[in-house]
């Protein structure tokens, strides 16, 4: 390979300088991060502490008072959710956000939606395009299915579904979207022993399996430690510390973070 | 190949014996319009139950789109191919009538779409009640603002249009109406059946489940609001126009929320979300109609009263979300309703 | 047209007389759905029952107890906005507390609402028949004209009382208990029970208020334009109820403004244009606050967190 088309990788996730205010209260501040290809990072903090805000930026939902978003290189500044989700940003929410009524299967098409390659025009009058596009789809969405192991609840609805298994639905959902960034945000809340260790397995399976880069909010420290190389720590919306799970395990600001100053 | 095609038979049979009874007069020219009225009854159920069913929204002026694609069909009907004291001597030679007919009722429901967007763009920003609001002012607006035209006529109405259907009978005697009403409530929900039934048209659905969900899983939602908006309210336009020419004069009294209340009654009677809920409500609804116009005006007391029955006992309506295939599955032998 | 100090002023008063009607419904309209989230569609017909109640309240002093003027309306006003009340609890026990007992989605209980409304208009069509009624004259109307501008006693009693029922109303809300019982149901459903305020009572307080006022707004339609049909409800309902949003639903200040603003709409059209045109500008123009502030002007707008 030459030199000139040596490049330096696009990182897939860069955040510079972010910053949000509602109102009077500084939810973000100044936040920065870097995300490599296949980087399996992790976002922790104290309840309040701005952490699920900054996803909601990186997701779209939220425009920020100030900062650049680059997902891939491509700024998401001033682009609605759906268009950041296209660039390749896919996430799960805290309260699970299932479809309750529509079918597995249709939970999992639906998230297909920048991609169907098809309007209103082909799906009334059935062209070969639309025919040929939803049986692409259909079969995607089997694969995507089998591999999850949730084939069976295929033509279930996701409220019957035990909450661990709605959980890896949501994930598998996400991934429908063929992301290059998959935000996790708690995913391993309300779940218990047992689900956690799946989910833990689960995560890495596919950090392993799918090109994609995650990102992971979480309170359990268990998971957090086994998954995570790379961890960020923030509260008040400002970042206090970084580094590898040993570093942020000793680190004194992170340690009064969370469990308080003993000069109080 | 007969399952496939079994639906489309059955229809095509249904069909002709209408147009068979009704051109050998068999049945009286009351039975006739009855089921003319269903005809354009189901279309404004099952484009309402778009709106208010599929995507959970809560539009109560459905009437006004109604008003929109009948006085735009017939205007223009009457303006080309008829002779009255408005426009004067028809523009084109009244023969052409028959042929331009569903171009007619066409434009008069892409007039309703375009008028749609007076709701569709609200809605990208406010839901639920503050919704409503917009669709009852949407409603008072387009009536009100018809009402100061007094070029067509005004609050005193517009007619004309029963000169069209003699142009079309003195080209070829059949029972042009029934037959465009019969053709007319088979398009319309054939294209809706086949929108919600895409992946593309479950968007809709996911916005009604979780909007946030679905712009976040990337659903355009201002695109799929817009598109159900404009396919909702230019159905109901084609019905409006549809209405015009079976009566024969239209005015914008006919078209005020009396008549929206009268459409939502359907909806929710047939079930949210179930097209083939909103078919038979429709169907069931202008039968009772008929039924209790004897005792005129107990009639408004009757009805409501059955549908506040309904939300205390049955507040899914007859078929809750499913459709008949979901109720009989063993349906599914004999026919595929893709 | 001429536009003069005193023409002005005229229209400003008149503004204030229409607008009181429409605050007096609004009001109805905004406690309700402050503390159930309801949008009360038979509100504006229990307006209609009110006029239809007054009337017969009144023929019955005036015409069978031969009673003076002065003394029927000094007892009509009491007894028209008792018997409303009645009206719209009945309403609230037969038709929406089962629903809430149920714990109905709000969009059932809504379309409950609506029919109620069809039944009462329609109910009236059937049992009185489509022949306008006439309102009795009550009291003589005395003219005042000053330096141009023409008011009768009657329009300033009615502006004088919307003012009062609206301070009145806003004292019950913020200074008693009762008030900040229905203001804190409308934060919290819920966890009003578990506090010990039965939340029951307080919605039936809700509609005694609203529906007794709108029984007096009732009166005193029926007595500034005394021709009484099944179908007046209907419309100044629609109206009141978008005006109670537009000035941000939930809040009497917004209702109260809100009625005020529209009145003021409505007479500054006929002012310049036609008639036939009242409606749709005043739509329009509600169409178009509703845009630029969604939530109403005094609404609070509430964010979805995720």
């Amino acid at each position: 390979m030459n030199a000139q088309t040596e490049q330096v990788a696009v990182p897939v996730l860069e955040v510079r300088g972010l910053t949000q205010r509602f109102g009077g209260l500084t939810a973000v501040s100044d936040f920065n991060v870097r995300l490599e290809k296949n980087e399996l990072a992790g976002l922790i903090g104290p309840n309040g502490a701005g952490k699920t805000t900054v996803f909601n930026l990186v997701s779209g939902f939220y425009q920020p008072t100030e900062g650049q978003i680059l997902i891939g290189g491509a700024p998401t500044a001033g682009l609605k959710p759906h268009k950041v989700t296209s660039l390749g940003v896919a996430r799960t929410f805290q309260n699970i956000r299932l479809w309750n009524d529509m079918t597995v299967m249709d939970n999992i098409r639906v998230a297909q939606h920048y991609r169907l390659g098809y309007g209103f025009f082909h799906s009334a009058i059935r062209s070969r395009r639309y025919l040929k596009r939803e049986a692409e789809i259909k079969k995607e969405a089997d694969e995507l299915l089998d591999i999850f192991q949730l084939t069976r609840f295929a033509e279930e609805l996701p409220k019957n579904l035990p909450y661990g298994t709605q959980r890896k639905l949501e994930i598998a959902r996400a991934l429908s979207t063929h992301p290059k960034l998959l935000l996790l945000d708690e995913p391993a809340a309300g779940l218990n022993s047992a689900d956690i260790k799946e989910l833990i397995r689960l995560v890495r399976w596919i950090h392993e399996t799918f090109d994609v880069t995650i990102w992971m909010i979480e309170h359990h420290m268990d998971v957090m430690m086994e998954l995570c190389n790379k961890i960020k720590v923030i509260d008040f919306g400002q970042t206090i510390a970084e580094g590898d799970a040993e570093e942020i395990r000793n680190n004194p600001a992170v340690i009064t973070a969370y469990l308080g100053d003993d000069n109080i | 190949m007969l399952r496939r095609y079994s639906v489309h038979l059955i229809l095509a049979l249904v069909g002709l014996v209408i147009v068979w009874l009704a051109y050998e007069e068999y049945v009286s020219l009351y039975i006739l319009s009855v089921l003319m009225f269903m005809g354009v009854n189901v279309i404004l159920s099952t484009s309402l139950n778009l709106v208010n069913g599929y995507m959970g929204e809560f539009s109560c002026g459905h009437a006004g789109f109604m008003c929109v694609g009948a006085y735009v069909s017939s205007i223009l009907g009457v303006w080309l191919f008829a002779k009255d004291k408005v426009f004067g001597a028809p523009l084109l030679d009244p023969s052409y009538a028959l042929y331009a007919f569903p171009f007619i009722i066409l434009i008069g429901g892409i007039a309703a779409a375009l008028a749609g967007l007076l709701v569709a763009f609200p809605s990208y920003k406010t839901r639920g009640d503050y919704l409503a609001i917009i669709t009852i002012a949407a409603n008072y607006i387009i009536i009100s603002a018809i009402e100061n035209i007094g070029a067509i006529g005004g609050s005193r109405g517009f007619m004309g249009m029963k000169s069209l259907v003699g142009s079309m009978e003195d080209v070829a005697y059949l029972p042009w109406m029934p037959i465009w009403v019969f053709l007319f409530t088979i398009f319309c929900v054939w294209a809706m059946r086949r929108y919600v039934s895409s992946t593309f048209g479950k968007g809709v659905t996911a916005i009604c489940q979780d909007e946030v969900a679905a712009e976040i899983m990337s659903v355009n939602t201002n695109k799929i609001k817009t598109i159900t908006f404009m396919l909702s309210s230019g159905m109901a336009g084609i019905g409006g126009g549809l209405f015009a020419y079976i009566i024969g004069y239209v005015n914008p009294g006919s078209f005020n929320i009396l008549k929206s209340t009268e459409v939502m009654v359907m909806v929710y009677l047939g079930g949210m979300g179930s097209l083939s809920g909103s078919i038979l409500s429709a169907v069931l609804f202008t039968i009772l109609l008929e039924l209790l116009r004897p005792l005129q005006i107990i009639k408004w007391v009757a009805i409501p009263l059955l549908l506040i029955i309904l939300m205390q006992f049955r507040q899914e309506g007859i078929m809750g979300n499913r459709e008949l295939s979901d109720i009989f599955p063993r349906l599914k032998k004999f026919y595929r309703f893709k | 047209m001429e536009v003069s100090a005193a023409s002005i002023i005229q229209n400003i008063i008149n503004a204030l007389q229409w607008g009181s009607f429409y605050a007096l419904i609004a009001l109805g309209y905004t406690l309700v759905y402050g503390v159930l989230t309801l949008i009360n569609f038979a509100h504006g017909d229990v307006f209609m029952v009110g006029a239809y109640i007054a009337f017969f309240v009144a023929t019955f002093f005036l015409t069978t107890l031969g009673l003076p003027g002065w003394v029927a309306l000094a007892l009509c006003i009491p007894l028209t906005m008792i018997l409303t009340s009645l009206v719209g609890v009945t309403l609230e026990r037969i038709a929406y507390r089962p629903l809430r007992r149920k714990g109905a989605h709000r969009l059932y209980v809504v379309i409950t609402a609506l029919m109620c409304g069809l039944i009462l208009e329609n109910g009236n069509l059937a049992i009185l028949g489509a022949s306008r009624k006439a309102f009795p004259s009550l009291v003589n109307e005395t003219v005042y004209s000053l330096g141009g501008v023409t008011f009768t006693n009657l329009k300033v009693a009615v502006i004088l009382t919307a003012i009062v029922v609206f301070l009145f109303l806003q004292w019950v809300v913020t200074k008693t208990r009762v008030g900040m019982a229905m203001r804190a149901i409308s934060y919290d459903k819920f966890a009003i029970p578990l506090m010990g305020i039965p939340l029951d009572h307080i919605i039936v307080v809700t509609f005694i208020l609203g529906s007794g006022f709108a029984g007096l707004a009732g009166l005193l339609f029926a007595m500034s334009y005394p021709v009484l049909e099944p179908y007046m409800g209907a419309l100044i309902g629609w109206k009141a109820f978008i005006a109670a949003v537009v000035g941000g639903i939930g809040d009497i200040r917004g209702a109260f403004i809100g009625g005020f603003l529209l009145g003021a709409v409505e007479i500054m059209v006929v002012a310049f244009f036609p008639s036939t045109f009242r409606d749709l500008i005043a739509f329009a123009v509600l169409l178009a606050i509703l845009t630029w502030k969604p939530t109403g002007l005094f609404g609070i707008a509430k964010t979805t967190k995720i």
